[in-house]
């Protein structure tokens, strides 16, 4: 991380590109710390944050339930499959045409690709974590006389969840990727992150915001990231303690 | 009183019947041993008493009643501890878990479990998580679990399978207590002939593929027994010598 920023430092002063084109590290984190005092920026940032959220949110919404769904029926699941592998692989990028078709508005279409992309993960770890499910732990449970419903929400949702919220962290940063994308993709005049930095390549003296926009993106990503890493480890350390993965 | 009558039992249909015939008349109190070769149909008669499968044929009653589902009252131990221990709860948890349907409020729950672990000599365990615990220990949590429960019938699959020989004894001689200060009927499935005769009243030998009766033998031996003086007594050392000749015909 340090030797990027000393490379691109070193390569913006030392003038072998213009300026303008490539500005060195310090600017660039100058400029990003200016920009995020900068309230239509800011909102900006919301606006990408909202498409985000509630994509991923119509996701762990749809994903969930059918991942438990499938991963504890198997005939279901083998007739799912081939439908979930053919969709999977489309990258969501690839459906803003056909999205913008359909959905005119910037926000909705932003939630529904971002819900697309992320469905997937957090689809696919929910099936494997509900297979994960140990039959061994029900039958104690049915042994010792719990109701069907004791067993859904004391062995069963316990044993998924560690395998929801991995993939859920996947999914987040799927989506923002996906929610930048689309921003970026859908022209410009809109709102969002995606869209600054649209707008900033247009200008000719934008590539500080540019740079600056990216670094801030980069940024979200990574906090994001590390807060849902240690929501995962606080919540479920018999998970990984088990696998024996240091905590 | 638990009645087995006439169970036969087969995992396919057509195919070969695990359990034969198997007909068992376990009086209350009473702790029988079953022991046989794996694979003889042990572990299929515990999960048809206790409901986990419904056998091809033949009838379980429990106090005259015939067993549809899993009866209450009932507790097992499972050969294959660790996994039905719940790594996200605590020991403590663990064992109160069964208790919730006995309509205890959370913290009469909890003092019943920590009791439990007393018995067992874990109460000093009770915050650890399972998974924190070794093998022997696991094992005990997972008796705890079950005296706790206070069940009329306990059911032990192959219960100290895995644990070392030392542990081992000290979990029969634990299994015997309990026995002695509880009074509940015990079914002991091994495929170990000396703990069979060690633990037991009575021991009922299954015979292989298919699993049926072929010995039903009383244990004459003291109540009160010794890891090391039971074991060297003739009666001890002639029934162990009767049941390991029952078992090794079984294949001939």
């Amino acid at each position: 991380m340090l030797v990027l920023l000393l490379i691109g430092e070193f390569f913006g002063r030392a003038g072998l590109v213009d300026q303008s084109y490539l500005p060195p590290s310090s600017t660039v984190l100058a400029h990003a710390g200016s920009l995020l005092t900068d309230g239509e920026f800011l909102r900006d940032v919301a606006f990408t944050l909202g498409g985000w959220s509630s994509g991923l949110f119509i996701a762990i919404v749809i994903a969930v339930p059918a991942g438990v769904l499938l991963g504890s029926l198997p005939v279901v699941d083998s007739a799912a499959r081939v439908l979930v592998e053919f969709l999977r692989p489309i990258p969501a990028v690839a459906l803003v045409p056909l999205v913008l078709l359909v959905i005119s508005d910037q926000g909705e279409m932003e939630r529904t690709l971002a819900a697309y992309a992320a469905i997937w993960p957090i689809l696919i770890n929910t099936i494997y974590g509900a297979g994960e499910v140990d039959p061994l732990a029900r039958d104690m449970a049915r042994c010792f006389g719990l109701s069907p419903a004791a067993i859904l929400l004391r062995v069963w949702l316990p044993s998924v969840a560690p395998f929801v919220t991995t993939g859920v962290r996947l999914a987040s940063s799927v989506a923002l990727i996906v929610t930048i994308s689309t921003e970026l993709i859908s022209g410009g005049g809109g709102n969002g992150l995606g869209q600054f930095i649209f707008d900033a390549s247009g200008n000719p003296a934008g590539s500080a915001d540019v740079f600056a926009a990216v670094v801030v993106t980069g940024g979200l990503g990574l906090v994001i990231d590390v807060l849902l890493r240690y929501v995962e480890r606080r919540a479920f350390r018999w998970h990984f303690e088990r696998l024996g993965v240091a905590g | 009183m638990l009645e087995v009558e006439e169970l036969s039992h087969a995992y396919r249909r057509p195919g070969p019947n695990v359990l034969e015939d198997v007909t068992l008349i376990v009086g209350d109190g009473e702790l029988v041993s079953i022991v046989g070769r794996s694979g003889c149909g042990k572990s299929t008669l515990l999960r048809a008493i206790a409901g986990l499968i419904r056998p091809t044929s033949g009838q379980i009653r429990l106090d005259g009643t015939p067993v549809d589902g899993t009866p209450d009252n009932l507790a097992m131990v499972f050969q294959d501890y660790s996994r039905t221990l719940l790594p996200w709860l605590s020991v403590r948890d663990n064992v109160a878990l069964p208790l919730r349907g006995n309509g205890m409020c959370r913290r009469a729950r909890r003092a019943a479990a920590v009791e439990a672990l007393e018995a067992v000599l874990l109460a000093d365990a009770a915050r650890q998580y399972p998974w924190q615990l070794s093998g022997g220990m696991q094992q005990r949590v997972s008796i705890a679990r079950a005296l706790a429960y206070q069940p009329t019938l306990l059911l032990m699959d192959e219960p100290f399978g895995s644990v070392d020989a030392q542990t081992r004894e000290d979990l029969e001689d634990l299994l015997l207590s309990v026995r002695a200060n509880r009074g509940m009927t015990i079914l002991l499935v091994t495929h170990d002939i000396d703990e069979s005769v060690y633990v037991g009243d009575r021991v009922v030998v299954l015979g292989h593929s298919p699993g049926r009766v072929i010995g039903d033998l009383a244990v004459d031996l003291p109540r009160q027994r010794d890891q090391i003086t039971t074991r060297e007594l003739p009666e001890f050392i002639h029934l162990r010598g009767r049941v390991g000749r029952l078992i090794r015909a079984t294949t001939r």
